[in-house]
């Protein structure tokens, strides 16, 4: 836990690589002595176990949002002070707010993809589409390199959009478990007939394979069909006491009340429920971002959706003391255009927009990178005027690092083909 | 409530239809019009099998392999029709097959598959993906069903396949009225505002050459895994061959007016240079096939489909053969080596398809004529994994998510599920099956994974919606009731079932089993009984993977 344990093992009494650097004089003098403390201190302290990622579908307009810019030209919305000193949020998200110093908010990220399809690849695997291969979401990569016993799926993706988060060359296995609103039930975990019956068609499916079986390969379930081994577990999720982590419908009031009445607002509940419960990966969508006409009311209609649930989710996090263990990422697959086209709306901006992190231990109250008040209509202009740009694959790398999962080593696709687990950097100062 | 809206209709407008379907059984050889072949069709088609057949004996004898019996004709069946169709033979399909003398259902029912637009639509669809892939692709100029159709209607009407592609490739004019179009418009960069040259280059090489050259776009190729050059003097691949490839695209140009070419030189900086170099558009092996003159696409057109480009014969053999296989012959199946060594079978079949005008239903026809089509996917002798991988027993692979979904919708249906069905019935089965499919998890681009069943997969089998729905008691639409009514003993009603399901008969023990099942069960206990064994049947391994 600590280069120092103390008997508690309460966070406070913890020295993080970060507080090293810091206190050998900001990282200047940057020793080999503070460098292996510092390397210590990282391998043994505690990790986040879980990631919640609030996928914002179509697009979110970051001036209406986590970059307002108040002052400038480009300004839309009137801006509001946050708990963190110096940032400010778009009006409309005052709930988030007051958490924003849980928040890191990096508002200068940047992707070369301004399609929905290929950008929501991007965002969700840290990748460009590759005709020859398909990256797994990152929520596949975590399931694929953290181990766990868990008798329900660990990665989960609720009110999931046309994209969902696959698992790509790691296989279907580690694709997300899809659910709708979470006050309905979970789908096909419910058996369609008695008891009694549903045993006996097992029984009998049993003895339908035996006879398959004659004349093949001798471990024909364990090596190829995994007939056996599925139809086992998913008989086990079906009677699993961990199925109640989906069941919002038993939360107090008070509880699904502070996320906000809506899908997603249940979704964000459901995703602490999860977490909580062991699941490695909740991926919770809004969408309705893409406003291309009126985008103004649109995209007032959707904050006040996520603000709730959103800052919902941080203070139940906390107060279950699961924020430490679990990383919250709300993004979606870019921004919007800083001026309005016709009829209102806001077009496609890959080049410069905000990603938020929070959870997990990361360095609240913080905006890491800029994008200009000015920004130029030339897109490969613009992109210059970004202040410390970053890359969704550096996002990624950033949650990866933080989760301990190696993102610089290579996994072997199912050809053989090397493929590193993540192209970015680690962005400094999140964590 | 679009399906119980649909479901009311049906009891109203299905009604009658509906609960004479077991009846219609006798009548389906009379509008199973079969295409006539000649018998030197036939001929020409055995010889060429047979030479394959030579081929993969010397292959079996020289790896030491055991080789597996014949399959039954009526397991070929089912797995022509899950390559070709998407789907099982239907039950009244199979008592017309069982009336045919045993050595005629094979061929007849290749001609029934190629009369049928489900074998135009399906092959259509996977296709389509190596073509356009699976993305929804720039909204407004890139229809996506338009394609489709145009590209089922192509196979409809066995359009040679080198034609097909000439027009993919150079194509003129707007994404609706000529919907080839769409091979170019699915790559239009918004940003740049014109198609992108360097998808096409890297698409047009893994769909049409099987070479996978998009590796060399960045870099010379330093690994030794891009092999280009000529048969006598092979090289390695280098950063100008990818790009000299795509400024065959760099002047092709989208506006309202459609697809049209313009002459722009194509300039990128390569790897270590200080500035722009202009590429003029060449080809990275059989330099001497290219045409001098013509508008850049067509040229190229005109080199990828050259009877002296055997990558675009071998790519075409490979990919009929993972669809009918569901594995392809050489693996990444868009990766095959120029001058390496090839596979059995793949120099003859590439050869056949060439001489005989790029004919795709000859190519199938010839295939599944092998003797390695052919064969069982069980042995008598202890199967291994070399086994499988060496073609000596049938490969066993999971079926995909929308071949699932179709046999599913067919099984548990007595009539069958084409074009001629109710309109009703038909809805029925779109809605299913996207909807399944959905949640089963489409493969995307990725054709042949034959990793096992996930446990959400098998959640949705045992619980969920489409296979309650198809099993659940309803005499209008599903045929464990229609069974269950109307089979004269219980003996046909399993054997029913089975035929449904598995394309086979039961063995006798399969019988007593079941019939222990079924003994004294009148009513709704009987149609409880067969409902039970329909989600049996749907739920093995038997049902969700070829063999």
């Amino acid at each position: 836990m600590s280069i120092f344990p103390s008997e508690c093992g309460h966070q406070s009494h913890q020295l993080h690589r970060r507080q090293i650097l810091q206190t050998t004089a900001g990282g200047l003098l940057f020793t080999t002595l503070a460098e292996r403390l510092a390397r210590a201190a990282e391998s043994t302290s505690q990790r986040p176990k879980s990631l919640i990622v609030l996928w914002l579908q179509g697009g979110a307009s970051q001036l209406d949002t986590f970059d307002p810019h108040p002052g400038s030209k480009i300004a839309a919305v009137a801006a509001r002070k946050t708990s963190a000193k110096g940032i400010m949020l778009a009006e409309g998200l005052e709930q988030l707010a007051d958490q924003m110093h849980r928040v890191v908010l990096v508002r200068s990220v940047m992707s070369r993809e301004g399609d929905h399809e290929r950008a929501t690849y991007n965002a969700k695997t840290g990748f460009r589409p590759d005709p020859t291969l398909q990256h797994p979401a990152i929520g596949a990569v975590v399931c694929h390199q953290l181990h766990d016993q868990l008798d329900i799926p660990r990665h989960i993706s609720i009110l999931p959009g046309q994209w969902g988060a696959r698992g790509g060359y790691l296989g279907e296995q580690f694709d997300a478990f899809r659910i709708g609103d979470p006050a309905e039930p979970v789908p096909d975990v419910r058996k369609q007939v008695s008891n009694k019956r549903f045993n006996s068609r097992l029984v009998d499916l049993r003895e339908v394979e035996k006879s398959f079986r004659r004349g093949r390969l001798q471990q024909l379930d364990a090596d190829k069909t995994l007939q056996r081994l599925t139809t086992q577990a998913a008989v086990k999720m079906m009677s699993s006491k961990q199925l109640s982590a989906f069941d919002v419908n038993s939360a107090t009031v008070a509880e699904r009340r502070q996320y906000g009445d809506t899908p997603f607002g249940r979704g964000c509940l459901a995703a602490r429920r999860l977490v909580g419960a062991g699941v490695r990966c909740v991926e919770v969508t809004l969408n309705g971002w893409d406003t291309h006409t009126n985008n103004e009311e649109s995209q007032r209609a959707l904050v006040d959706q996520l603000d709730p649930a959103f800052a919902g989710l941080l203070r139940d996090l906390e107060h279950h003391q699961i924020l430490d263990d679990t990383i919250v990422l709300c993004m979606g697959e870019f921004g919007r255009t800083p001026w309005y086209a016709g009829l209102g709306g806001r077009d496609h901006w890959p080049h410069g927009f905000s990603v938020c992190i929070a959870g997990g231990g990361a360095n609240g109250g913080q905006v890491i990178g800029e994008t200009s008040p000015d920004p130029s209509r030339d897109p490969e202009v613009a992109r210059g005027q970004v202040v410390q740009p970053c890359s969704l694959a550096d996002i990624h790398a950033t949650v990866l690092h933080r989760l301990d999962i190696p993102y610089e080593e290579e996994l072997q696709t199912p050809i053989g083909r090397p493929m590193v687990i993540s192209k970015g950097t680690p962005v400094p100062g999140v964590f | 409530m679009w399906k119980q809206h649909l479901a009311m209709l049906a009891v109203v407008v299905g009604s009658v239809g509906g609960l004479f379907q077991l009846t219609r059984v006798e009548r389906v050889d009379t509008h199973l019009s079969a295409s006539p072949r000649t018998d030197a069709q036939s001929s020409s088609v055995r010889q060429s099998a047979s030479a394959v057949d030579v081929e993969f004996s010397e292959y079996w004898q020289e790896k030491g392999l055991d080789v597996a019996e014949p399959a039954t004709e009526m397991l070929v069946i089912r797995r022509l029709s899950l390559g070709l169709a998407g789907t099982l033979p239907s039950l009244e399909e199979i008592r017309a097959l069982e009336q045919l003398p045993k050595d005629e259902r094979i061929d007849w029912w290749l001609d029934r598959l190629f009369s049928d637009r489900r074998y135009a639509d399906y092959v259509a669809e996977r296709l389509a993906r190596a073509y356009v892939g699976t993305e929804n692709g720039p909204f407004l100029m890139f229809r996506r069903r338009r394609f489709t159709h145009w590209l089922s209607d192509q196979l409809h009407e066995n359009k040679s396949y080198d034609a097909i592609v000439r027009d993919l490739i150079s194509g003129r004019g707007t994404w609706t009225s000529n919907p080839a179009v769409n091979f170019v418009t699915v790559t239009f960069d918004q940003e740049k505002e014109r198609p992108d040259p360097i998808r096409l280059a890297g698409r047009t090489a893994r769909a049409f050459l099987g070479v996978r050259i998009d590796c060399v776009q960045c870099h010379d190729d330093f690994l030794g895994t891009v092999e280009l050059g000529e048969a006598d003097d092979p090289r390695s691949g280098i950063q100008r061959d990818f790009h000299q490839l795509a400024a065959f695209y760099s002047g092709t140009r989208v506006s309202a007016a459609g697809v049209r070419d313009e002459t722009e030189p194509y300039k990128v900086q390569l790897l270590g240079d200080d500035g722009e170099t202009s590429l003029l558009p060449s080809v990275p092996f059989h330099c001497d096939l290219l045409p001098a003159k013509g508008r850049r696409r067509e040229r190229l057109a005109a080199w990828v489909t050259a009877p002296g480009n055997r990558a675009f014969a071998r790519v075409t053999v490979n990919r009929i053969w993972a669809l009918l296989f569901s594995r392809p012959l050489v693996e990444p199946i868009d990766s095959i080596p120029l001058h390496g060594d090839l596979p059995p079978g793949l120099e003859l079949l590439a050869s056949d398809f060439v001489d005989h005008g790029y004919d795709l239903q000859r190519l199938i026809r010839v295939i599944t004529a092998t003797r390695v089509f052919q064969l069982d996917s069980r042995g008598r002798f202890e199967v291994l994994p070399r086994h499988e991988t060496g073609w000596a027993v049938y490969p066993l692979t999971r079926l995909r998510p929308e071949q699932v979904a179709g046999a599913l919708t067919q099984a548990c249906s007595v009539s069958t599920l084409d074009a001629d069905a109710h309109v009703i019935s038909q809805m029925m089965k779109f809605f299913q099956t996207n909807a399944f499919v959905q949640r089963y998890g489409d493969l995307g681009e990725d054709e042949f994974d034959d990793r096992g069943i996930t446990i959400p997969q098998r959640l949705l089998m045992m619980n969920g919606e489409l296979v309650n729905e198809r099993t659940k008691t309803n005499l209008l639409f599903n045929a464990s009731s229609q069974i269950s009514t109307f089979a004269d003993n219980d003996r046909d009603a399993i054997k029913a079932a089975y035929l449904a399901c598995f394309t086979r008969p039961p063995t006798a023990s399969e019988i007593a089993y079941f019939k222990d099942r079924l003994q004294e069960t009148r009513g709704g206990t009987r149609s409880q009984v067969l409902t039970d064994l329909f989600w049996v049947l749907l739920n093995s391994t038997e049902f969700s993977w070829n063999h």
